[in-house]
């Protein structure tokens, strides 16, 4: 039972990390590229950019629910368990977000990449 | 990608490794946190590590919106996992930390991982603009100090 409630919390955090970053990556590509955008208008124009996102902030609060989860998951589940399965999970699910909901094209090289970077996070932080 | 891009992925990459074992090293001489007694998180920022680590945590976050604003997520994340390379790499070599062979693996798998999407473009969604009014009033504009990637015309390599 204790290990189907750290396994549940590991696929909340990632959920919820996948959800943020999402939200943030498709935040920052309305801003646009800030270099461009800094150079143009200014620091002040970047930063009112970002903070009027309605995206930006979403994303942000996706993160900080996925922080508490994952403090909430550390204290039933082992660190060494928790911290890379929430990391792979986040990569692998962030993949694929990327490629419905941002129109990213993950092609084969990014999902070799996605396996292979999923696989070493879990062996380096296990 | 221009040196100044690069950059900023090194940023990400060693602002989120510092800040992270920063973090750690200040919280575990704050000691353990009970749930009941989450107050006390707040009084952990009197340490300097910890204190520090937040503000590189800042940094990281500063350089990972910068990033995102002009890369794909699915090129700009594996540049963060790379911090778990770097970190095994200051353990060996800095603090002589025994490293197991299972982590060699996983950084020879991180290694490799971005290794492949390093290879690729940085940019491939928006391409014809329509996702996004900003960008595609940019393209228009034609303002010379845009930089056009050549694959966001969509050339698939």
């Amino acid at each position: 039972m204790k290990s189907l409630y750290t396994w549940a919390a590991i696929v909340a955090v990632a959920s919820a990390s996948v959800v943020g970053d999402i939200l943030l990556a498709h935040a920052m590509k309305q801003v646009g590229d800030v270099h461009a955008l800094w150079r143009r208008s200014g620091l002040f124009t970047v930063v009112g950019r970002i903070l009027g996102n309605r995206n930006f902030f979403l994303g942000v609060t996706a993160m900080a629910v996925a922080f508490f989860s994952l403090l909430f998951a550390l204290s039933w589940g082992d660190v060494s368990l928790v911290a890379p399965a929430a990391a792979s999970l986040t990569f692998i699910g962030n993949a694929f977000a990327a490629k419905i909901f941002l129109h990213e094209k993950v092609d084969r090289r990014r999902w070799i990449a996605a396996v292979l970077v999923a696989a070493g996070v879990a062996l380096v932080a296990g | 990608m221009t040196f100044r891009k690069y950059l900023v992925l090194a940023g990400v990459t060693v602002f989120a490794a510092a800040g992270d074992s920063m973090l750690s090293h200040g919280m575990k001489q704050t000691g353990n946190i009970s749930l009941h007694h989450l107050q006390s998180v707040i009084l952990a920022v009197r340490n300097p590590w910890v204190a520090v680590g937040i503000v590189l945590l800042l940094a990281f976050f500063a350089s990972y919106m910068n990033a995102l604003s002009w890369a794909d997520l699915t090129y700009v994340l594996p540049a963060t996992s790379l911090g778990y390379v770097l970190l095994a790499l200051v353990a060996k070599f800095a603090l002589h930390e025994q490293v197991s062979p299972m982590r060699w693996i996983g950084i020879a798998l991180i290694t490799g991982g971005v290794g492949f999407v390093a290879g690729g473009p940085s940019l491939t969604s928006h391409e014809h603009g329509e996702k996004s009014p900003l960008l595609a009033k940019d393209a228009r504009n034609g303002a010379p100090d845009v930089e056009v990637e050549p694959t966001i015309s969509g050339v698939e390599r």
